[in-house]
């Protein structure tokens, strides 16, 4: 053997150098195809960024229009609907998510029920029902006390949150309702036993374990809302979608608007996505996988 | 009528009696009319194989089931039900959390609370529940931490201990609520084995303290050493009880035979 220091007794191969890999230098694998790869993708980037560069689009509107006031207030309500309609959601999620998991069979159906009606039918039609509630009730209030007419109570932010926020509780409630059903019975059942109710229970030892679980899947629903917001501009309510348009009508422009709007997108839900990471670390705690 | 109608328990008041207790699951009779009682002080261990019922009568004692006949009493209050009379009144969640209170239970798999610390999850109950102040809790808290021999491991998280140390928590945790009976589903069932030693330790010196025992286990040396009566149930039914000596040394019916050989190999 021509090994410096004996390694082991027991028999080897015989090998023509040392017994240890420490004691070579490992020569990489040419990695052949990550550079054809690498260098196709660059030269389709350079094609499609080369035709919109000579294309029929005006850029320098672009960044003109990135900062205009009627832009940056659409983006402004954009977000406010967005976060609004999102912690609605998350609320109503959660109640029913709970509700349906009662053991009382009402509650239960309660919550069934009200999935499966804003679950059931497009958010879009939702927007404009509440929009147009005018038509079915003229006048809101309570008899002799208090009314008002329902077309200046419902206005395209009121109608918008509505909508979107019902809607959004109805998906929620079953991401929420699937976190619970991930916590082990155990959890349950000691909580119990040091004499906790139902609610405490949830609240104290079964919330803060489901969120783990949860608000992965809650991440992807809050940026599908903020894209979901684009559709209460059929019911006039100026955000960042709405706003491009009134723009673009007037200057037909409107390429380089829907461009400023889909980059503000991009920039809003690149900017929201952050907020995960440290919420994600908080619920957490106690997890070896951290 | 009183309620002394409803067949209570006579003579040497037990903490706890057990009288003639059936529960079904669906078809399933897992307890076929048993009936038991333990006194203050006692430590009875119930052995027997899987699906004897051991378990389901341990968790009917502190409701985590309810029972389809016969009647429960937990130091002289019937578990689970007010009565009027003829007639039973199920008690609210209020009232059942405060009968379940007089029982403290420590599960086959831990279930400690994977998002507290090992403090954190000895205190949960007592400020929650009982709502002591935090300082106190903290302390007491301590104390039991030192009791079981973890005082060094007060900020770890479960999943930081091991199984014998998690469990070991699991005991002061139930502790924490100043239980008069203690219940404990096959404790070291899903331990390493060189980590069941230091959890029946810790039962042992509980014993020792005078604590009411009820202990559903497979250690028949520690229910040998440690218990007063041991009951082997099989099917649903009490097959035998009685001091340890006699059931797991000389037992006189043939299944108590054939497990205790069976068990020990």
């Amino acid at each position: 053997m021509s090994s410096p220091r004996r390694v082991s007794d027991n028999a080897v191969p015989a090998m023509p150098g040392p017994l240890k890999i420490s004691d070579y230098h490992v020569v990489a694998r040419p990695r052949l195809g990550r550079w054809i790869s690498g260098a196709l993708i660059i030269a389709i980037l350079a094609m499609i960024g080369y035709a919109f560069a000579t294309g029929k689009i005006e850029w320098e509107y672009f960044w003109q229009f990135m900062t205009v006031p009627t832009i940056l207030a659409g983006v402004a309500n954009t977000v406010l609907l967005a976060v609004l309609a999102m912690i609605i959601g998350v609320v109503l999620g959660t109640v029913f998510a709970i509700m349906r998991g009662s053991d009382n069979p009402i509650m239960r159906s309660v919550a069934f029920g009200y999935i499966w009606l804003f679950r059931g039918t497009p958010v879009l039609l939702q927007l404009m029902l509440w929009y147009n509630l005018a038509l079915v009730f003229p006048t809101v209030g309570i008899p002799g006390v208090w009314s008002m007419r329902m077309i200046d109570l419902m206005s395209p932010f009121w109608a918008a949150l509505l909508g979107l926020g019902l809607n959004q509780g109805a998906y929620t409630a079953e991401v929420i309702r699937a976190g619970l059903l991930s916590v082990d019975t155990g959890q349950y059942e000691a909580a119990k036993t040091i004499g906790m109710t139902r609610l405490k229970a949830l609240r104290r030892i079964v919330l803060p374990q489901a969120m783990r679980v949860v608000i992965p899947p809650l991440g992807n629903e809050f940026i599908l809302l903020v894209k979901t917001t684009s559709l209460a501009s059929v019911i006039q309510f100026s955000e960042v979608m709405y706003n491009a348009g009134t723009i673009y009508y007037s200057n037909a422009r409107v390429v380089e608007l829907l461009f400023v709007a889909g980059a503000w997108y991009l920039i809003l839900v690149s900017f929201l996505t952050l907020f995960q990471i440290p919420l994600e670390r908080h619920f957490a705690k106690g997890s070896l996988s951290r | 009528m009183t309620a002394a109608d409803l067949a209570r328990p006579e003579g040497g008041q037990p903490l706890l009696r057990i009288c003639n207790v059936t529960k079904k699951f669906q078809d399933y009779v897992a307890l076929d009319d048993v009936s038991l009682s333990v006194s203050k002080g006692e430590v009875v261990c119930l052995i027997g194989g899987s699906g004897s019922g051991k378990t389901t009568l341990l968790r009917c004692i502190n409701q985590l089931h309810d029972i389809n006949d016969g009647t429960i009493w937990l130091e002289d209050e019937l578990v689970g039900y007010r009565q009027d009379g003829l007639k039973l009144y199920p008690l609210t969640e209020k009232e059942t959390i405060r009968q379940r209170l007089k029982s403290g239970m420590v599960f086959q798999r831990f279930n400690l609370f994977p998002h507290m610390t090992a403090l954190q999850n000895i205190t949960e109950g007592p400020v929650q529940v009982l709502k002591t102040p935090r300082q106190v809790a903290e302390a007491t808290a301590m104390k039991l931490l030192e009791r079981v021999g973890l005082a060094t491991k007060a900020s770890s998280y479960p999943s930081q201990l091991s199984g014998g140390q998690q469990q070991r928590v699991a005991i002061a945790r139930a502790l924490a609520m100043n239980p008069k009976i203690m219940l404990f589903d096959e404790p070291t069932s899903a331990l390493d084995p060189e980590l069941v030693g230091e959890v029946l330790a810790v039962m042992r010196e509980l014993a020792h303290s005078g604590m009411t025992m009820v202990v559903v286990t497979h250690e028949l040396g520690f229910a040998r050493e440690v218990a007063d009566r041991v009951v082997f149930m099989d099917r649903g039914v009490i097959v035998e009880e009685g001091p340890a000596s006699e059931v797991l040394v000389s037992p006189r019916e043939a299944r108590t035979q054939a497990f205790i050989s069976a068990v020990i190999g």
